[in-house]
């Protein structure tokens, strides 16, 4: 059979080389290509977000997760040290683990009870010598050659990365000197406090999600309280920065005093006379780390986003499920200094983020909406063109450079 | 002092929560703020978070002030695809408080309703209230919904 027959009618190799600005369709439909994302992003040489090291303070202490498909397990062992593990009996394949956090000694398979220590080393199993001399394993089955497979892992201040592949880059280096400054500024070593977990399932391709988060297009137009009050709008002191490659980004942006002005002039979403009720829901208190910006929303591609949006912290997670549709897993976190007033400061402006926030229930909601739009027309292209074609950073936020950033990236490591 | 409250005012309970489903799925939203207290909290949160004793809410309201925030933001303000709701709720599991106040302990679903599709389940769970008298009227003093739904369908936009 010719090569050419088997492949995909749905992906073209239509896609003029040297565009970033055109996306087609197919790039958020098509089963092999996604089947490709997964292999080369998420189990390739790519840091990929686990949790934070706050989720598993003591020795056995671990939190089951997915990179990509995949499950994994992070767990500490009694060094101190974290393990990231594939959560896959190496007997049968099983996803023995099921609980999503607990304690633990050893890992023991309940199917046929292979037991595995918590760096993933094979233990022993049942009947290997056989049972009154009949059966058992061949006497050249060794346990060092059935361990359960270990990521490679990345503590970064107490946030925690693993990757599937040995070829990873150090951490540092894949997240490059532009953006690794941002990471530290919120992660700086200080000690942080687990809040809690927001779960929603979006019906969108994965990566739409980084884009929404590398758009600063969109937050003064379809987001009322980011125009109204100022949390994020065009005529705001505005930086946009990436990486080397153009697929880690940071969108920095300083609060003004919102209201009507020329930037509203036409927005349906700009509400001149919205007045809170009750105000302590925007009761935002400068921090001294922040430095001056009162937003910091960076994309590490491929699998979170780490916000700070005034006194509000989280990390979202980006698990893929098939094409059309991936889990957004949402850690919210504090500092251990922080008074039982910025703490509870931090829990009341979450009433504006996640799956029922003021600025990103509409998210998920949008992103549903673009997949919707792009299943069945395989050639129709998105257009990625705000600030003409061209990749780089900004001192300023009316452009859509950074999705085009992460394209180029991605066709580079995609070869399409 | 018999716990468990008198028939009279398990009707009068009742038809709270007939009037809250009501102004939830008519819906006449702006209306729902007012089965609150002034001073009343609404908590939606994640089985998860209960359970392991973490703060974070999916929605967290600590005064109806904020209540009819919540209302304007999620009908003027959060662009949505628009959807019905349909909250069933169960019969209370009831205790009185010495100082006259109920415990309620009620579990809920709420199907959704897109335009164009299927129903589907978009939250269901179990609400823990507070329920005081405040001016002859039976109000919440305390919504504490808790859900078991582990993956929100994209979103909540209107309150459970």
């Amino acid at each position: 059979m010719n090569p050419a027959d088997t492949e995909s009618p749905t992906a073209p190799s239509s896609w003029p080389a040297g565009n970033f600005s055109r996306i087609p369709a197919w790039a958020y439909t098509d089963k092999d290509v996604y089947q490709k994302e997964l292999d080369r992003f998420f189990y390739g040489p790519h840091w990929s977000y686990v949790g934070l090291e706050a989720e598993i303070p003591e020795a056995g202490s671990f939190k089951r997760t997915k990179i990509g498909e995949r499950s994994v397990i992070m767990v500490r062992h009694r060094s101190g040290a974290v393990h990231v593990l594939e959560n896959r009996c190496a007997h049968r394949g099983m996803r023995f683990c099921q609980e999503r956090h607990g304690k633990a000694r050893s890992f023991t398979c309940p199917y046929h009870q292979w037991t595995y220590n918590l760096e993933g080393k094979l233990l022993g199993v049942p009947f290997r010598n056989g049972v009154k001399g009949k059966g058992g394993m061949d006497k050249d089955f060794q346990l060092e050659d059935h361990g359960l497979s270990k990521l490679k892992v990345a503590v970064r201040n107490g946030v925690v990365f693993a990757s599937f592949s040995e070829d990873v880059p150090s951490f540092e280096d894949y997240v490059g000197p532009t953006v690794l400054p941002w990471f530290d500024r919120t992660f700086d070593g200080r000690k942080l406090v687990l809040h809690g977990y927001s779960r929603q399932r979006i019906p969108g391709n994965w990566k739409l999600m980084l884009e929404n988060i590398k758009d600063p297009y969109h937050p003064g137009l379809l987001h009322t309280w980011f125009v109204t009050f100022g949390l994020w709008r065009a005529d705001q002191q505005s930086t946009l920065l990436m990486d080397d490659h153009g697929r880690h980004a940071c969108m920095i942006s300083q609060r003004n005093e919102g209201g009507k002005a020329d930037v509203t002039e036409g927005v349906t979403s700009f509400r001149e006379n919205m007045k809170l009720n009750d105000p302590s829901l925007l009761d935002i208190v400068p921090e001294p780390w922040w430095g001056g910006p009162t937003v910091c929303m960076i994309t590490l591609f491929p699998s979170v986003i780490l916000q700070q949006q005034v006194n509000c912290l989280s990390t979202r997670q980006i698990i893929p499920c098939g094409p059309d549709a991936f889990d957004f897993v949402w850690t919210h976190f504090g500092f251990e200094e922080d008074t039982p007033e910025m703490h509870e400061r931090r829990l009341r402006l979450a009433n504006l983020f996640g799956p029922g926030g003021f600025v990103s229930a509409d998210d998920g909601e949008v992103v549903e909406m673009s997949q919707d739009g792009f299943h069945h027309d395989p050639a129709f292209t998105t257009v990625c063109e705000l600030d003409g074609t061209k990749i780089g950073n900004t001192d300023h936020n009316v452009s859509e450079t950074l999705i085009r950033g992460m394209y180029r990236y991605w066709r580079e490591v995609m070869e399409l | 002092m018999n716990v468990t409250p008198d028939l009279a005012l398990r009707a009068e309970i009742q038809d709270l929560y007939a009037e809250y489903a009501s102004c939830l799925n008519e819906p006449r939203f702006e209306e729902w703020p007012e089965l609150f207290c002034k001073t009343g909290q609404y908590k939606l949160v994640p089985r998860e978070n209960h359970t392991a004793g973490l703060g974070l809410a999916t929605i967290a309201l600590s005064s109806r002030a904020m209540m009819k925030d919540r209302i304007y933001g999620a009908s003027n303000t959060l662009f949505h695809a628009p959807y019905y709701q349909r909250h069933i709720i169960s019969l209370p599991r009831l205790r009185l408080e010495e100082d006259g106040s109920v415990r309620a302990t009620t579990n809920y679903v709420v199907f959704r309703t897109k335009y164009d599709a299927m129903t589907d389940i978009l939250n269901a769970g179990v609400y823990h209230d507070h329920i005081v008298r405040e001016n002859g009227a039976l109000r919440f003093a305390e919504k504490l919904c808790v859900y078991d739904s582990e993956l929100i369908p994209n979103s909540i936009i209107y309150p459970i």
